[in-house]
């Protein structure tokens, strides 16, 4: 083992950092991508640094100099992008609910990647009962249209952020499962494993140590693609009202007063911007995924 | 013959997920206020009676007992009933099918009829700037929350053009032709049929444009130009045949797509679907409702599925010579 390690180690070192600085020249030729990551960078700057950068309180409505409220005012200087129904700054939520949506995205992905890396590779290592059982779950799973299964739970437990987080989390493992399971399959056979298991390696160092860095590619790019999809889930559930709840602000929940013919029609400001929010983000967070794709396996590179 | 054992040996392998289905509901139910068998009884009757009923039924027993006898009732098509009105929750969505069946098809239709043809016309014109346009207008198809693109377009075509309707089924009250009265029923259903459609026809057409990309890279197409045949010919017959084979698949991942779609778009319209019937079963926490409302489209999704395995075993001989 020690020889197999010895030998091994500074090649795999050597590769790596050579491997690291070709995937960023092939990431930087694709435009798309480069918005991407340039469009995210801004957003997590501007999430982090929104207590400095908000001009009003997002959560409170503004009493102006006559002591009223003003409600729905149009874009101008004082209120850039205009004020809500309840007379809130609508740039001041905007800036907050970007921190909404990003935290969202990244620690449902962080929940539902664990765990399908975890029953992925369960099911794919060991094969047999354990594999029939994970998959006809993954099955079962992809049966529910798995918007009403979250609308569902959320509504039984009380809707919160973290509620969000975690139902979206526990329901959206399925794929990257299924993705570490086939993997697994298809590396389980290969020399280098097959050497591993007869030094006796334990099958858990196996699978960390020799089989996941060699999967991480498709993972990273399915949990980049997955981070999409939460955001516009977080979005639409909380447009529906059984996410985040007033008066913490989601872009999705900022939505929700379109559903007012009266907003609709003559106060567009009031949802246009948090539309155009979350478009550009799942947009830019998609395009970073198919940057990803193409940079970490250039033998796909066409053929997506 | 082959195709035939195919069939049983695909509907054997959907009976666990029937079981799995039923379990996960069952479940669900468990945790929701109210006992599921509960909700089986009509609840006008007596508290008497009532108390017998529940005696009946035997809400006391083990829950693998009552389980399967939920599953008893929900094969005879009882799905229970409404915790405040007391109305048949089969009946309630039997009452909104046809509905969301004309939105969810339509929309099916549409992202199948726009985003093949498209997508071979991405993947023929490879790298080109409307190539390179496709691909942006695809990604921005699957990013743009379809509740936004909803409202954006009741206000562009229906608040500030008024090209087309705001919301609803057709017009209350319509008198005139049955031909005014097919138009008035059409105009309703562009735009939410356009929302619901537009994140399924922008993956058809990324998945069209690879596989075609990868047939036109085929010796045989090779082969096949070498000895004459025109580009459109070989284009077309030789390539398109095989590569809409691999589409067929997406008729099954379609399904659950469109119906979860569904919820969203039928509550920004108001159309009077099970979509909208969900999300008012929501607001109103009718657990029985939401539960019947799960197992129904979850039953529909899997017959969508079986469908497609079906149609691709008979398009495509390697499939079912090898399972």
């Amino acid at each position: 083992m020690a020889i197999v390690q010895d030998s091994s180690v500074p090649k795999l070192g050597k590769r790596k950092s050579g491997a690291g600085s070709q995937t960023w020249r092939r990431y930087r030729k694709n435009k798309l991508a480069v918005f991407g990551l340039g469009f995210i960078g801004l957003l997590l700057l501007v999430s982090i640094f929104a207590p400095w950068l908000a001009p009003h309180n997002p959560f409170q409505s503004i009493k102006n100099a006559a002591g009223g409220l003003d409600i729905m005012a149009k874009p101008d200087s004082t209120y850039w992008l205009g004020t809500d129904s309840l007379g809130r700054d609508i740039l001041s939520r905007l800036l907050y609910a970007g921190r909404v949506s990003l935290s969202v995205g990244i620690v449902s992905v962080t929940i539902s990647t664990v765990l399908g890396i975890l029953l992925g590779a369960v099911a794919g290592y060991y094969g047999k009962w354990a594999d029939s059982i994970i998959m006809r779950v993954v099955d079962v799973v992809y049966c529910f249209p798995v918007m009403f299964l979250i609308i569902t739970v959320s509504t039984l437990l009380k809707p919160s952020i973290y509620n969000v987080m975690i139902i979206i989390g526990l329901v959206s493992w399925t794929s990257t499962a299924r993705l570490v399971r086939g993997e697994i399959l298809r590396v389980r056979e290969l020399e280098y494993v097959q050497a591993s298991k007869a030094l006796g390696v334990s099958d858990f160092s196996i699978i960390l140590q020799h089989i996941l860095p060699n999967i991480m590619a498709p993972i990273l790019v399915q949990a980049t693609l997955m981070t999409a999809d939460a955001i516009l889930t977080e979005a639409a559930l909380s447009f529906l009202g059984v996410g985040v709840q007033q008066p913490t602000p989601s872009w999705g929940n900022m939505l929700n007063e379109a559903m007012s013919i009266l907003v609709l029609r003559f106060k567009y400001w009031i949802w246009l911007y948090p539309g155009l929010a979350i478009l550009l983000t799942v947009l830019s967070i998609n395009f970073i995924g198919d940057g990803l794709r193409d940079a970490l396996d250039p033998k796909l590179k066409g053929r997506k | 013959m082959i195709v035939q054992r195919y069939l049983v040996k695909r509907l054997l392998t959907t009976l666990p997920l029937l079981v799995g289905i039923s379990l996960l509901t069952f479940f669900i139910m468990q945790i929701t206020p109210g006992n599921p068998m509960q909700t089986m009884i009509d609840p006008r009757i007596s508290t008497a009676e009532l108390a017998r009923a529940q005696e009946r039924m035997g809400l006391n027993d083990p829950v693998i007992v009552q389980y399967f006898r939920w599953l008893g009732q929900i094969v005879q098509g009882n799905l229970g009933f409404t915790i405040k009105t007391g109305q048949s929750v089969a009946g309630m969505i039997l009452e909104r099918l046809p509905a969301t069946l004309l939105l969810t098809v339509t929309a099916f239709l549409l992202s199948f009829i726009i985003g093949v043809p498209l997508g071979v016309y991405s993947a023929t014109n490879k790298y080109t700037k409307r190539d390179y346009g496709l691909t942006v207008f695809s990604f921005i198809g699957i990013s743009v929350p379809s509740f936004f693109f909803g409202i954006a377009l009741i206000y562009l075509f229906a608040v500030k053009l008024n090209w087309f309707p705001t919301s609803g089924l057709a017009t209350i009250n319509l008198q005139g032709s049955s031909w005014a009265i097919f138009l008035d029923k059409l105009k309703h259903l562009v735009l939410p049929a356009l929302v619901l459609a537009l994140p399924n026809l922008a993956v058809i057409m990324r998945f069209t444009r690879s596989s075609m990309i990868e047939v036109l890279t085929h010796d045989y197409i090779r082969t096949a130009k070498a000895k004459g045949l025109g580009g459109s010919m070989v284009k077309y017959k030789h390539a398109l045949r095989n590569a809409i084979i691999p589409v067929i698949t997406l008729f099954g991942i379609s399904i659950p797509t469109l119906f979860g779609g569904a919820y969203i778009t039928e509550t920004i319209f108001n159309w009077p679907g099970m979509g909208s019937l969900g999300i008012q079963a929501i607001t109103a926490r009718e657990y029985p409702i939401i539960m019947g409302l799960n197992l129904f489209t979850s039953m529909l999704v899997l017959l969508g599925n079986l469908t497609a395995d079906v149609l691709y075993a008979v398009a495509d001989p390697k499939i079912r010579l090898s399972k």
